[in-house]
């Protein structure tokens, strides 16, 4: 393999790691290769935007085969992809959410877009748990603007402790409250609870074509221009359809509506999808040469070469690549000499309560779509209490909530109504049904998780997928800290829901383990290839390059060291674009690749 | 990758049918015009969708959501849909303000639901809780079945399953029968444009901007002095 490769770069995944990689390594002259395990897929002619759920079989259920609904933009995937399955050691609980399409989960994430603060960098220097970022907040800021600028993102900036402001000009304006929204707002108040803007990537205006590709690209005309050609290509959102089907008026972030695009109008983009990553190579000097794929339509052994490999196939998935590629040179798996490949993985602490708010009942019919997704949220408020111990538990969460009439009543409305209606029928039930609707809101905590030596992943030594590529076996376990934050987030919903005057609908546990989702379940899984100051005790350094091998990096979610609260990928994305700009400058000053 | 190329006439096409769509559920004729008036004058930059997806597989994890099928034979006899437009309708019959369950579709919904393969267990339950409506429409009121019954005949034996706490030990199974059927009637009815327009849902409709709760809903929910940004 002494040829000169045609590639510079091999990008493997095209969600949102990838997508930002291939988007800035095509924008700055290079030829780039994206390799895509999932089938083509285009947004713009795709996506069911006004279908109903009447229209769709089982009126849009979720089913095993579309857990999360039949319009749910996810192909082949799911809690299970056809074909590749996972294992779950004895004694854990994990699930693993994949997608098989170009885009990856971009195409259907609930946009939640939150920035990572200062204490969230350096969670181990303030309360002595977990690991510190090898870089702070200040570093990452810059590159939070520009991609909040790319792909557009409503929210305010309201210099709350650790939730950090935008730069002027940036975020898009949030929309108004909601009702029910307003109403939480009002009880929140008095508990001193803060009821914000939530940051959404999801455009309440069209972008300014003029200004912000300057602002992101100050000299790069190529990728100014792109940039500026789908920004025009975009609109605002019109306030209808759910966002998790995509969006094909490109008014919300999907990698396939706004990084794909223009990165292939560059030139300098070749996508490749069906292509399913197994192994990559290395020369005699322990650099990356390429990677060997599955072209799923032959089921043939394909290899690409190129003088710099990016991984972006989402954290697990990466890290199973890297544990795949074993050679003599490394037989624990390609950048592993840190023995850290798989291990710290981490996922989001999930827990919630579903309520009915008499307030809410008969209200007057408006319509209560918006964009789909919160307008409001409220982020963590005790960092004080926690700083002082006056808490069970070290990190914070944030609360999402909804509810309300946001979008159209689907399978199982009016579900289980019966603690209270006393098992209402006939015209006795449709009248309750008429005056509950738009009366029921869930509250739901998304919290901090630090990682720990029992949370991880490996090669299962006993199963391949089809592709005869062996499969990855996930341990879980959570925490004391984990557990109490999800017995503290029932309670204060508890609480917040009594405050409304409403009735609390589930139960609120004393057994944390009831209380907390499974390990995954909140799909924010990250970790399994983290980065850090030492080659010792860590994968990958601040630019998410491996130590060992200096012309691969990982750029999903694979190197972060901590959970934050914050849904992770803005900083993800906000992370890769950072990575990728050392790339360009490596590869311009010959020193990889 | 598709071009992106800008048809206005095609969106417009695409709004004016989602809208119509859409609004039909609830808006009067004028807010409707107006709706889709002004979200002619504000939105532009998509394509309109062709009428089916030629991407999608056609799997069950990859299915043709712009055209969607169901992959599965219906099940259900005549005999068994009557007997379940019945008690369909006795739990939503219909009133001044909308249809009958069976009126819009909801037994072979329910026919579409118990027939799916994943539901086997859910169709034995429907059979056996027909069979006991009938058995007991017979032994009670000599009636062939249970839609040969006058409504307040097949109100006196729902009383006894409607509401599984107050059921006794004997009726349990009965009771958790009625339950899940009335779930099922409530899906299929409430997911219908005649259902969606009784509730008062307004969505699905593209909107020039989103103007936050009308001033009669803040004032209701005593929020009338609150900022809303
Ligand atoms: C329903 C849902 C809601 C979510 N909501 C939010 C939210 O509100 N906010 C938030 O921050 N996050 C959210 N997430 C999480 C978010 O989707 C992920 O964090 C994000 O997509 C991760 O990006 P990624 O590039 O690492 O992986 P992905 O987006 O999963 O992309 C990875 C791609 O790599 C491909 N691939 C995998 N293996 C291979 C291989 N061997 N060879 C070639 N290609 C391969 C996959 O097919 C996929 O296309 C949500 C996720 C889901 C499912
Ligand atoms: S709510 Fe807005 S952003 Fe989301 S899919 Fe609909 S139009 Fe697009």
């Amino acid at each position: 393999m002494s040829q000169t490769p045609t590639y510079d770069a091999i990008v493997v995944g095209s969600g949102a790691g990838g997508g930002i990689a291939a988007f800035i390594l095509a924008t700055s002259g290079l030829r780039v290769l994206m390799l895509e395990a999932g089938r083509d897929y285009d947004p713009l002619r795709e996506t069911p935007m006004f279908q109903l759920p009447k229209d769709a079989p089982l009126r849009g259920a979720g089913t095993p085969e579309k857990p999360f609904g039949f319009y749910d933009a996810t192909v082949d995937g799911g809690w299970q992809v056809p074909g590749e399955p996972y294992s779950v050691a004895d004694g854990s609980e994990f699930m693993w959410w994949r997608s098989r399409m170009l885009g990856g989960r971009t195409n259907h994430w609930g946009r939640i877009s939150l920035r990572m603060g200062e204490y969230d960098f350096k969670p181990r220097s303030r309360d002595g748990l977990g690991f510190d970022w090898p870089m702070s907040y200040e570093d990452v800021a810059p590159y939070y603007d520009r991609t909040e600028s790319l792909i557009g993102v409503y929210g305010s900036n309201e210099g709350l402790e650790n939730t950090p402001n935008s730069s002027p000009g940036v975020l898009q304006p949030p929309p108004k409250p909601r009702a029910y929204e307003l109403l939480t707002r009002k009880a929140c108040r008095r508990m001193g609870i803060p009821v914000v803007p939530a940051h959404l990537a999801i455009m309440t205006q069209t972008q300014d074509p003029d200004r912000l590709p300057g602002e992101i690209f100050p000299n790069n005309d190529l990728a100014r221009r792109v940039t500026a050609d789908s920004m025009r290509g975009r609109a605002a959102c019109y306030w209808a359809t759910p966002c998790g089907r995509g969006c094909s008026i490109r008014a919300n972030f999907q990698s396939t509506t706004v990084l794909i695009p223009p990165a292939l109008a560059t030139g300098n983009l070749e996508v490749r999808t069906g292509a399913m990553v197994r192994e990559v190579t290395v020369d005699s000097q322990g650099r990356a040469t390429g990677v060997h794929y599955i072209d799923k339509a032959t089921l043939l052994d394909e290899f690409a070469a190129a003088r710099v490999v990016v991984l972006a196939a989402s954290a697990c998935e990466s890290a199973r690549i890297l544990l795949n590629s074993t050679s003599n040179q490394f037989p624990d798996g390609l950048a592993n000499s840190s023995g850290l490949v798989g291990k710290y993985v981490m996922d989001t602490v999930g827990a919630g309560v579903y309520s009915q708010i008499p307030a809410l009942q008969s209200l007057p019919p408006h319509n209560e779509d918006g964009a789909s997704a919160m307008h409001m949220y409220m982020p963590w408020w005790l960092y004080g209490e926690q700083l002082r111990g006056q808490l069970d538990f070290p990190r914070g969460y944030h609360i999402e909530f909804g509810g309300g009439r946001r979008s159209a009543p689907g399978f199982g409305a009016f579900s289980g109504l019966e603690p209270l209606t006393q098992g209402s029928y006939g015209q006795r039930f449709k009248d309750d049904c008429r005056r509950y609707y738009g009366s029921f809101m869930g509250f739901d905590g998304r919290g901090e998780m630090i990682p720990n030596e029992d949370c991880y992943c490996e090669i299962d030594p006993d199963n391949v997928d089809r592709y005869g590529i062996p499969v990855l076996k996930f341990h879980w376990k959570w925490a004391d800290h984990e557990l109490n934050q999800a017995l503290h987030m029932q309670r204060t919903f508890a609480e917040i829901v009594d405050e409304m005057g409403g009735t609390l609908l589930s139960t609120v546990q004393t057994d944390g383990a009831r209380a907390i989702s499974k390990g995954g379940q909140i799909i924010h899984e990250v970790g399994g290839a983290i980065m850090g100051d030492d080659r010792r005790s860590s994968v990958l350094n601040q630019y998410c390059q491996s130590w060992d091998v200096p012309n691969l990096f990982v750029t999903d979610g694979a190197p972060f060291v901590s959970n934050a609260d914050k849904n992770p990928t803005l900083s993800i994305m906000a992370i890769a674009w950072r990575a990728s700009d050392y790339i360009v400058e490596q590869l311009g000053q010959r020193s990889i690749g | 990758m598709s071009d992106n190329t800008i048809t206005r006439r095609g969106a417009l096409k695409v709004i004016a049918g989602s809208a119509a769509l859409g609004a039909a559920a609830s808006c009067t004729p004028d807010e409707l015009a107006r709706s889709t008036e002004s979200a002619h004058e504000t939105l532009s930059g998509f394509d309109p969708l062709p009428p089916a997806n030629p991407r999608a597989a056609g799997t069950l994890t990859d299915p043709d959501m712009l055209a969607p099928v169901v992959p599965w034979e219906m099940v259900l006899t005549d005999e068994e849909m009557r007997q379940v437009a019945a008690l369909a309708d006795v739990i939503i019959p219909a009133d001044e303000r909308s249809p009958a369950a069976s009126a819009v579709g909801v037994p072979d919904y329910i026919n579409e639901f118990v027939s799916a393969p994943a539901h086997k267990e859910h169709l034995t339950r429907l059979r056996g809780g027909l069979a006991w409506l009938n058995r007991t429409a017979r032994e009670r009121f000599g009636a062939t079945d249970f839609p040969a019954l006058t409504t307040a005949q097949q109100q006196e034996i729902c009383d006894e399953i409607c509401f599984e706490p107050d059921t006794p030990d004997a009726l349990k199974p009965q009771a958790r029968f009625f339950d899940g059927f009335r779930d099922w009637v409530s899906t299929g009815f409430w997911t219908t444009q005649e259902g969606m327009r009784d509730l008062g849902y307004m969505g699905n409709v593209p909107l020039p901007s989103f103007d936050g709760p009308p001033p009669e809903v803040l004032e209701q929910l005593g929020l009338a002095g609150e900022d809303l940004g």
